[in-house]
């Protein structure tokens, strides 16, 4: 689950970042609406424990924020959190079976080839285990990298944008695929985004969250 | 995977740059490999020449080509010396042991060196074929000479004047081959050796006009030059004096003689160090340049490895791995470069008939090829792996 209070970030020489509080279940869903530069991404950041609040208090996975150390912080990250970025940075250097190795080697696991075979098999992509990221589709390419994502079975999955220069239905597919891979993993979902649309896909989710930011710097 | 597994796979994502920046380190390296394997192995033979040999006394004139052209067999001689004057030193105090040299022909431009058994004891030859010469016009053959010409025991052959090859030939006193020697790695391999007596016989053949003629020419003998070894080290201080101000002849010391030679070759070698410097600096800037662009190019990807739980040193590993593997297969081409450079040296001195060098080696001093591969590629991948430990996941999050 999810839970801050008062939570608030002062970036140095900028204008305060308060946010609203929140109470999110374990397998919830979360929106994080507002436009760009609303402090969307310092919400994220936070929640990954790359940032540390500055006024209030911010639980994930039942850990307080404020009490991860950096080394500590790395090795929680690791394993609570799987991370969806906007774009989505599979490495054209490494096959799809080597970006999932990659993740492995980052969290400081070795290399686990079921886990990795069962991360592909849950997303469909375990035929394209050889490819290069330049050979997948746009849907192939993000199903790998939500593959990536819930590798290590974390309790949250951070998507930043993930409908960003998307179709209506490219974008409707992705939402879907997101929300089932979360609830296959029991994952709270966590969507940082400014397009309507997302909302729209959610409106009747149980246990929906929204939080609009705005204001100050991201 | 190990972090050395994915910094290969990133290092050859771009090939090109990979490919030109592993060249021109391996080409630095390469430079210097050679320098050192050259230096090392000239010292070496210098060495293996000069083992024993306190002094060389022959006619005046230069030192250095004294010692160039009576130790190393190199250079022409200063001119010949009387053969009394020599046979007067054998019985003087300090001396422990002398060889005579005479030099003035050559076969296909392998030198006839007329001397007696004790150059060749002297350094420790042994016969591959063949027995030592027991009277004139037999000789003894270096293993090089042996392989360039083809002779074998029991082949005739006949020297022609000079030390270069092409002078008149002296068919009527032929040689006979008594043995070839093993390659020893010594002066002794590009020489054809036999008895004093030899030279003086084909010398006098060629010359007298009758007996009477014969007698004078027996009379006025000569040698070229004499090796000498002292009897106790303190000779070193007064024999050379003694014989440069109390007779006609030059005492020139081969350490000190080589010492100035190798002074002099030094301000050569200092450019080709320069030069290799010059190369290894390039080398260390274009995969400066090279990383420098890899971490610009990705950040994001960096960034995201943090955001994966990847601590800022992993990052930082995975650009000083890069560096580190073209550090490893730069001094490997480097070295053998370095090895097959100096093997075709060698070889085309060895068709000159000169200093022996060019067998493959692994003096201690190489291991400063893997060292400076390493330093050059860590002092380059320094910047790029604080720019990469420094990535912040922000990179992933900025809204674009």
């Amino acid at each position: 689950m999810i839970s801050t209070r008062q939570l608030a970030y002062r970036y140095p020489g900028g204008p305060e970042l308060r946010f609203d509080d929140v109470d999110v279940a374990q397998g919830g869903v979360l929106l994080l609406r507002g436009a760009s530069g609303s402090g969307k991404s310092t919400w994220l950041a936070l929640a990954a424990g790359l940032l540390s609040p500055g006024e209030g208090h911010m639980t994930v996975a039942g850990q307080s924020i404020r009490a991860l150390g950096k080394a500590a912080g790395d090795a929680w990250r690791a394993q609570t959190i799987g991370f969806l970025p906007q774009r989505l940075h599979l490495s054209a250097a490494l096959t799809v079976h080597g970006n999932l190795a990659l993740a492995q080697w980052a969290a400081g696991q070795p290399l686990q080839e079921g886990r990795i075979a069962e991360a592909l098999a849950a997303l469909d992509v375990q035929a394209l285990a050889d490819r290069r990221p330049a050979q997948l589709s746009g849907g192939q390419a993000q199903r790998v990298a939500l593959a990536r994502a819930v590798l290590l079975k974390p309790s949250v999955i951070l998507a930043d944008e993930p409908t960003a220069s998307l179709d209506d239905e490219a974008a409707g597919a992705s939402l879907a695929l997101l929300r089932s891979t979360a609830q296959q993993q029991g994952a709270t979902l966590v969507i940082a985004t400014h397009d309507g649309r997302v909302g729209t896909f959610f409106k009747d989710e149980q246990g929906l969250q929204s939080l609009a930011t705005g204001g100050g710097r991201p | 995977m190990k972090t050395i597994a994915f910094a290969w796979r990133y290092l050859w994502s771009r090939p090109l740059a990979a490919t030109l920046n592993l060249l021109l380190l391996s080409l630095g390296l390469a430079s210097v490999t050679f320098l050192l394997l050259v230096s090392h192995q000239i010292s070496r033979a210098f060495e293996r020449d000069l083992a024993g040999i306190d002094v060389v006394v022959g006619a005046k004139g230069s030192p250095m080509q004294l010692i160039l052209s009576g130790v190393f067999h190199l250079d022409v001689p200063t001119g010949n010396v009387p053969l009394a004057a020599v046979k007067a030193l054998e019985s003087h105090p300090q001396v422990a042991k002398i060889i005579p040299i005479s030099l003035g022909d050559s076969f296909r431009g392998f030198r006839i060196v007329g001397t007696t058994p004790a150059y060749i004891s002297h350094y420790d030859a042994r016969l591959a074929q063949g027995v030592l010469w027991s009277r004139p016009m037999q000789a003894v053959i270096g293993a090089q000479v042996a392989r360039q010409t083809g002779l074998h025991v029991g082949d005739t052959f006949a020297g022609s004047h000079g030390l270069g090859g092409g002078g008149d030939v002296h068919g009527q006193t032929p040689y006979t081959v008594a043995g070839v020697l093993a390659p020893g790695g010594t002066v002794l391999d590009r020489l054809v050796l036999t008895a004093t007596e030899s030279v003086w016989k084909v010398h006098e053949t060629d010359t007298a006009l009758d007996e009477e003629d014969q007698k004078i020419l027996e009379e006025e003998r000569e040698v070229t030059l004499a090796l000498i070894q002292y009897r106790t080290p303190l000779a070193a201080v007064t024999f050379p004096r003694y014989i440069n101000s109390s007779t006609d002849m030059q005492a020139a010391a081969p350490a000190l003689e080589i010492t100035r030679l190798l002074n002099m070759v030094g301000v050569g070698t200092d450019v080709l160090r320069a030069l290799a410097g010059v190369l290894l600096l390039t080398a260390a800037l274009s995969v400066f340049i090279a990383l420098w662009g890899a971490v610009r190019e990705r950040r994001a990807d960096l960034a995201l490895l943090r955001m994966l739980g990847a601590p800022p040193r992993k990052v930082a590993g995975l650009l000083l791995c890069e560096a580190l593997w073209l550090a490893m297969l730069a001094t490997l081409l480097g070295v053998l470069a370095g090895q097959g450079l100096t093997a075709l040296i060698g070889w085309t001195l060895q068709l000159e008939k000169s200093v022996l060098i060019g067998a493959l080696s692994w003096p201690v001093e190489l291991v400063s090829v893997p060292v400076l591969a390493l330093g050059v590629a860590l002092v380059s991948a320094l910047l790029p792996a604080w720019e990469a430990y420094r990535v912040s996941v922000f990179e992933l999050l900025q809204p674009r």
